[in-house]
């Protein structure tokens, strides 16, 4: 049967992993490729690369990165970061990528759903999306997108968390698979940092509003986390970065956990 | 194979897929040295070729169809040398496809249909489609017996799919290799010197990286 995926995320500025821990089999923890290999070993099922970089010049440098890494490791690759068009998406793709994560650009623009989906195919086009429970969302800001919860709503942030949208993350979610989306990366961001656990209602509620594959990111501090987020979340995938990042779990570790709790596992 | 004699000439078709920079990147990590071409008059000259293909059927047979490469593959395929279908270059060796409206390659027979939704899970869960992610994997025949495309991997490797259809051949001796996701995937089909994978080897970690060392040995026998 289809397996649950477990996925480390990296963030790269300038074409290097930000700060981490050394772990004893690397040499050097800012070298993406490395980075990448020592998870792949490790028995990560997918990796996502996130360009933190925040001036686009440094685009290039980006490229360089997906080249190198999709060169040595042979298991998915998604890439997202200041991805705007579908010439940014095919670049991506072109130097090794398999799927490519959209999120602000998305928003600004939902047409670029449908241009990538239809240019690659819906498999290669991960939405991604920041999400915080706001309690009476400011209803002026919310006119054209149809009626919202009176009291409350999970509404979309673009920009890195900075900005809010007028977009209800449940309608966004189903909007965007509408429109080609392959798969949802929800980000809770009430959640995210706090290691407390995934947003498990969010994430099944966005989950049985769609048929695409859902990744669960925000929030994993203990194993017991990532169990949660599979079941009563019903993801399909968990992902993490600084826990895996800075060594507080690894991911054998959390496979061999989730295996045991009858979670079906890829063996490496 | 020792460093000084030649490698095999191994084309990889650019059907503008996605996934021919994987296709690419894996041969070069078995020690191939594939050309990517959109050039037919390449295939003629080549000892093994792969034809890679994701996102639509479509997609992959106007990119045949326009570069004047349709007609060539099927002539590949009858030269008897190695050809290697990943994912709906596997669906487009059919007659035709649910999904698409153009004729396949009709090189093997069958249908391919869209596997069906609202099915669940040992957990519950909904069976999403597509079929995204690392499934199971049970190939026909003890190793012996199997296609050698498939020599030397273990019963039940986990391989990584991403597909919405599903192939169904007529002939059930065709069916290289099979998943299950709610109902039976075929995940590879053996028809001769033409295999495919219905899963992404580029992308399948060490398994999959074993299915393009079993090609290049392929491809090597294939210049003798």
């Amino acid at each position: 049967m289809l397996t649950r995926r477990v996925i480390p995320c990296l963030d790269v500025d300038n074409g290097r992993v930000v700060k981490g821990v050394s772990f004893v089999d690397i040499r050097d923890a800012g070298d993406p490729a490395e980075l990448a290999a020592f998870y792949n070993a490790e028995g990560a099922d997918e990796l996502v690369f996130l360009d933190i970089t925040a001036s686009s010049d440094a685009r290039n440098t980006m490229i360089d990165v997906v080249e190198k890494v999709s060169s040595e490791v042979f298991i998915p690759l998604t890439v997202g970061g200041g991805i705007r068009s579908v010439d940014n998406m095919r670049q991506m793709l072109e130097a090794g990528a398999d799927k490519v994560a959209v999120n602000s650009a998305a928003v600004a623009n939902p047409q670029l759903i449908e241009d990538c989906a239809k240019e690659f195919g819906a498999q290669c086009v991960v939405l991604a999306m920041d999400v915080k429970r706001v309690d009476n969302p400011v209803i002026s800001e919310l006119e054209g997108y149809g009626s919202v919860p009176a009291e409350w709503m999970w509404q979309v942030y673009t920009h890195g968390g900075r900005r809010s949208t007028a977009l209800d993350a449940v309608k966004w979610a189903r909007l965007v698979t509408e429109l080609g989306a392959g798969e949802l990366l929800v980000t809770s961001m009430d959640a995210d940092g706090q290691k407390t656990g995934y947003d498990n209602e969010l994430l099944s509620v966005i989950s049985d509003s769609v048929t695409v594959p859902v990744i669960a990111s925000g929030g994993a501090g203990e194993l017991d986390h990532f169990y949660d987020a599979l079941v009563e979340g019903k993801s399909d995938a968990v992902l993490a970065a600084s826990l895996f990042h800075f060594g507080e779990l690894r991911v054998s570790e959390v496979k061999s956990y989730l295996a045991e709790r009858g979670i079906p596992m890829r063996e490496v | 194979m020792t460093e000084n004699s030649s490698k095999p000439r191994i084309v990889v078709l650019n059907t503008r897929a996605a996934n021919v920079h994987s296709v690419e990147k894996a041969l070069r990590k078995v020690g191939a040295d594939p050309i990517v071409t959109s050039d037919p008059a390449e295939l003629a000259s080549a000892d093994a070729a792969v034809l890679p293909g994701v996102g639509a059927s479509d997609a992959v047979m106007t990119a045949l169809n326009t570069l004047g490469m349709t007609e060539p593959v099927k002539e590949f395929a009858a030269s008897g040398k190695p050809l290697l279908c990943v994912c709906v270059g596997l669906q487009v060796l059919f007659d035709s496809s649910e999904e698409g409206e153009l004729p396949g390659l009709g090189l093997v027979d069958g249908k391919v249909e869209l596997i069906p939704t609202g099915m669940t899970d040992e957990l519950g869960a909904a069976m999403k489609v597509p079929h995204m992610g690392w499934n199971e994997v049970q190939f026909t025949g003890d190793d012996a017996s199997r296609n050698p495309m498939f020599k030397d991997i273990p019963q039940g490797s986990h391989f990584y799919f991403v597909h919405s259809y599903r192939c169904v051949p007529d002939q059930q001796a065709e069916v290289a290799a099979t998943s299950n996701y709610g109902i039976e995937i075929c995940a590879a089909v053996a028809h001769g010197n033409v295999v495919g994978t219905q899963f992404h080897p580029e992308k399948s970690g060490d398994v999959g990286l074993q299915i393009y060392k079993n090609f290049l040995d392929l491809a090597s026998n294939s210049t003798n």
